[in-house]
């Protein structure tokens, strides 16, 4: 998509691409949301809608084109399994906190996955958010941080420091379990912990920003430069070498 | 007004099961009995807007109808981006809750005035804002906020002190006739001009609008403006993006005579110092006597 668009991005969504799997396949259920809070990883989300059937190979193809609902930036009020659009970093939480709320208000048990970029955690409506679920204890919210230590202009150490980030997020209060987001098997093992736990919970999951992007991978380029030919022919290599590892993983 | 809302939120609380406030950890010694009334559909959600504002999006989408209640700056401004994206771009029915419109606050300072909310609010897509002008009119506007699926604001302060009779809560209401000139006017400040002496009243055709964006002028109003041609608008708030801004726009669409257009707003703080509400008002030429020496030369 990015390749066809000539677009940025691509090592946001790179980061990210198993960690929407998985939710989209072994994690979530019908009536469950996924709120992508990292908006700026649109096509990762995509993906996984057009993978679900939710919308079609044609709607991808208008990814970038004037016309589309299929915008940088995830779109409100008109694809389903997009409940909220995206884009300002620090909504999403809150706006999951809200529908996991409104589920219990309806006792519908519906489960709200969100997933942050972190960092998108320098924004501090994100910490409100994160407050207010382990205060109302909204368990239903399941909060998956894209940790690739990297962020729009710098490492995210050297930006606004995060560290002990794990450590922070227990002391509020969530069970706070840390994996590699780039391998289905512990993705699942932090799944089955968060799962065992009476606590809101929050997965840390380590990442690459633009895994198998050779020339870019774990760089701030990867957020913004789109890809040349050769390039682009690699990393289709690299996804499949790695999607056949992760997979065999399970 | 707050009175009035609490007591509506009472009454309310059973008739709309689907309803849930909120508070921006404010509402001592107003909203006690609100709280023990919705019980778990009363939250506190602390001293942050931005989240409730959020999550009150949240609740929307799930199908609830949340009320959001805060001081007017702070349930505004702090969550701006919240109200734009979250509710508004999504058209989703969170009723915000503004107390203390204008220099409601007096003394309290300027971060607590609110001086541009109804600008700020009226040009977010679907927003509607309300102004009431009366503490009666508080009741009838909550229960057209709660049956409207669309994003509200309400503007909250102290309702009009005013002798004569006020017709039942419209967007354009029309308070006296008269013969010289007309004065357009939102929220309970334009009782500073219809408390002024009866030799200037009247004179004036007042109307008060409390509804934004203007959906239309009555037909009566244009025609008393084409004929007497001069009109002042009233406002405590400032007026480059409040009504004097968005009535003069309205009226250039419909008007072709040219007329006499002034404007009575808040300026801010012109001299630093700060007051009552009232004391604000009279800095600003929107009571005391600017106002009435505004008003006399308006009808000269």
């Amino acid at each position: 998509m990015y390749k066809t668009a000539n677009a940025g991005h691509v090592g946001a969504s790179l980061s990210c691409a198993e960690i929407l799997t998985f939710i989209a396949f072994g994690w979530m259920r019908d009536e469950d949301e996924v709120i992508l809070s990292k908006g700026h990883a649109a096509a990762a989300l995509y993906s996984t809608l057009a993978e679900r059937g939710l919308i079609t190979e044609k709607d991808i193809e208008t990814f970038y084109c004037d016309g589309t609902y299929l915008a940088a930036h995830p779109p409100p009020n008109r694809l389903k399994g997009i409940p909220f659009a995206t884009g300002s970093l620090g909504h999403g939480l809150s706006l999951a906190a809200g529908l996991v709320l409104a589920s219990r208000y309806k006792k519908s048990g519906k489960r709200v996955f969100c997933i942050t970029s972190d960092g998108e955690l320098d924004e501090g409506s994100l910490w409100e958010a994160a407050s207010f679920i382990v205060h109302h204890s909204l368990t239903n919210v399941v909060w998956l941080i894209d940790r690739n230590n990297l962020q729009g202009f710098g490492r995210t150490e050297e930006v606004m420091k995060l560290e002990p980030l794990t450590k922070r997020l227990e002391l509020i209060g969530f069970t706070a379990v840390e994996c590699n987001g780039h391998d289905f098997a512990s993705l699942e093992q932090g799944k089955e912990q968060l799962e065992r736990s009476s606590q809101p919970g929050v997965l840390v999951c380590s990442t690459r920003k633009g895994k198998g992007w050779k020339p870019y991978e774990n760089t701030v380029d990867s957020h913004y430069l789109p890809m040349k030919n050769e390039q682009y022919e690699a990393l289709c290599e690299e996804i499949d070498n790695q999607y056949q590892l992760s997979v065999s993983g399970l | 007004m707050r009175a009035e809302f609490a007591e509506t939120m009472l009454e309310s609380a059973d008739r709309y099961p689907e309803m849930i406030f909120l508070t921006g950890d404010l509402g001592y010694m107003a909203l006690e009995k609100v709280r023990e009334r919705f019980r778990d559909r009363f939250i506190n959600a602390g001293v942050a807007e931005q989240n409730m504002v959020s999550l009150a999006a949240g609740l929307a989408y799930g199908g609830l109808k949340p009320w959001v209640y805060s001081i007017a700056p702070f349930v505004t401004l702090r969550p701006y981006e919240q109200i734009r994206n979250d509710v508004c771009l999504h058209d989703l029915p969170v009723k915000l809750v503004g107390n203390g419109g204008g220099y409601g606050y007096g003394i309290m300072g300027c971060t607590h005035h609110s001086l541009e909310d109804i600008g700020a609010m009226r040009i977010l897509p679907n927003m509607q804002v309300y102004v009431p002008f009366v503490g009666s009119d508080v009741g009838q506007v909550v229960h057209q906020m709660q049956s409207d699926p669309h994003p509200n604001y309400l503007r909250l302060n102290l309702g009009a002190r005013i002798s004569q009779p006020i017709p039942p809560f419209a967007a354009w209401r029309r308070l006296t006739c008269g013969k010289k000139g007309v004065v357009v006017g939102a929220g309970p400040v334009v009782e500073n001009i219809l408390n002024l002496d009866t030799s200037i009243i009247e004179d004036l055709d007042v109307w008060i609008i409390s509804q934004f964006p203007i959906h239309g002028i009555p037909e009566e109003l244009l025609e008393q403006i084409s004929r007497l041609r001069r009109v002042i608008t009233m406002e405590e708030h400032y007026g480059q993006c409040g009504l004097r801004e968005t009535f003069a726009a309205s009226l250039l669409e419909k008007l072709s005579a040219s007329i006499r257009y002034q404007s009575l707003y808040a300026q801010g703080y012109p001299s630093g110092r700060y007051g009552s509400q009232r004391w604000h008002q009279a800095e600003n030429n929107l009571g005391g006597e600017g106002l009435k020496q505004t008003i006399i030369e308006f009808l000269q």
